[in-house]
């Protein structure tokens, strides 16, 4: 399991031991435990009363603005990486420094410009 | 060669299993002292060091309700959703020089990603349980998760400015004693974001059991339950660990060995985590939301400048 797909292959190997070890704990459940199900038993808890309407209720979504906002900047903030590996290299330095706060001003600009918006406010 | 593999593979299972429920027991027995109460007593007979063990026999015999206004498909997948991706970052932590499951050149962004899955275990089950409380505390950790994302992410790249490698063994081999003053702020930021990210308090306003009962997780029962309970102290693990190997030097220290400096660096985290949860009021929805984009994010681009201007100005 040697070079590049070799060690993303050890990954593998992990990923299936956790499914092994969670379907385990579910087959031990299943031989362990009672299995009677009921009406009342099925039903969706919510503090003992009988549920109304659909569990999934419409909702006011406040918070979509900030999933928009995290889009944004975490696209951003992906290209930081490869950036942050080489930006200290011979014949980089300076420039790469400006660069960078390029691009930290563009996000804070962005971020005060949401402020501005009132979207970091509650309403 | 295979052997050594095996051996590797076999000691991150093992602590995956283990360290969480140490943690947690330190968590019964710290908060039962710091509130003036003695916590569990009497299962194993000694300070009742056997209780989880005994809460995992419990929840083996539970039956498994999957209610039946649920997403079935959905709601049985969450907590693996949740807890495999806390194993499978593992494997890139090191412990020791060397002492690594698996040293990947993409270390740092691979964690990242990798528990960004961790995350979505909630949502999945907030959203498939089909109870009005699961969906509201799923929407809150949607909004929670990715607010306190970006100041992680912009956390630890500036690490890995610092670094210039995404290698974790890299970025512990390359750690000197000055970087705690130069990335002090990050690594405030990054462990703050952390809590968050796991929902601990005080940002367990997506759990809020006075209010939506248990959140995302009202409707797991038995061993999911368990498995939902296991992946968030196993979450508690793994960001003690990054934060010791990103930001504290990992197994740098005097006199003893590099494993021991790396564990004690762990458990003095978890202990942290454990008594900001006894110290502090959960947080309100718009104070969560604030301090994430009005501190958070700021202070993580004032460290992305310092550590980009150090590092051209001085090294």
């Amino acid at each position: 399991m040697d070079g590049y797909f070799g060690s993303y292959a050890v990954v593998a190997v992990l990923i299936v031991i956790g499914v092994v070890i969670y379907v385990g704990a579910l087959t031990i459940n299943r031989l362990l435990s009672p299995i009677r199900p009921s009406a009342e038993k099925l039903l969706t808890y919510e503090c003992g009363v009988d549920p109304v309407g659909e569990g999934w209720a419409q909702t006011q979504v406040r918070y979509y603005v900030f999933t928009y906002l995290y889009v944004v900047f975490a696209v951003d903030a992906v290209f930081l990486f490869p950036w942050a590996t080489v930006f200290a290299d011979p014949g980089f330095g300076l420039t790469t420094l400006v660069e960078m706060f390029v691009f930290l001003g563009f996000i804070a600009l962005g971020i005060l410009y949401a402020w501005r918006k009132g979207v970091l406010s509650w309403t | 060669m295979t052997l050594d593999l095996v051996l590797r593979i076999a000691l991150i299972v093992g602590a995956f299993l283990l360290l969480p429920l140490i943690v947690g027991q330190t968590e019964h027995k710290v908060m039962a002292h710091m509130q003036a109460r003695l916590g569990p007593m009497y299962a194993g007979r000694f300070h009742g060091w056997a209780q989880l063990i005994a809460d995992g026999v419990k929840f083996m015999q539970k039956e498994d309700v999957v209610p039946a206004a649920a997403d079935r498909r959905v709601f049985t997948l969450a907590p693996a959703v949740a807890l495999v991706p806390y194993l499978v970052v593992l494997v890139v932590i090191p412990v020791g020089p060397g002492l690594v499951g698996r040293d990947l050149d993409a270390g740092l962004f691979f964690v990242l990603a990798v528990m960004g899955v961790g995350v979505l275990g909630a949502v999945m089950a907030g959203w498939s349980s089909g109870n009005k409380y699961s969906v509201l505390g799923g929407m809150r950790a949607a909004a929670q998760l990715t607010s306190y994302e970006l100041p992680l992410v912009l956390a630890a790249s500036s690490v890995a400015m610092a670094a210039g490698t995404l290698s974790l063994p890299g970025i512990v081999s390359a750690w000197q004693w000055w970087w705690l003053p130069w990335q002090a702020i990050g690594m405030v930021v990054f462990f703050i974001a952390g809590l968050a990210e796991l929902r601990r308090p005080p940002f367990d306003m997506p759990i809020a059991e006075s209010e939506l009962i248990m959140g995302p997780f009202t409707e797991y029962t038995g061993i999911r339950f368990a498995l939902f309970m296991l992946s968030e102290y196993a979450g508690i693990v793994v960001l003690s660990a990054l934060t010791t190997v990103l930001f504290l030097g990992g197994w740098h220290g005097p006199l003893l060995p590099g494993v021991v400096w790396t564990l004690v660096k762990i458990f003095i985290l978890a202990f942290i985590v454990i008594w900001v949860r006894v110290s502090y009021p959960r947080l309100r929805e718009d104070q969560l939301q604030r301090l994430a984009w009005a501190w958070l994010v700021p202070l993580a681009l004032l460290q992305l400048a310092l550590t980009g201007v150090v590092k051209v100005a001085f090294l």
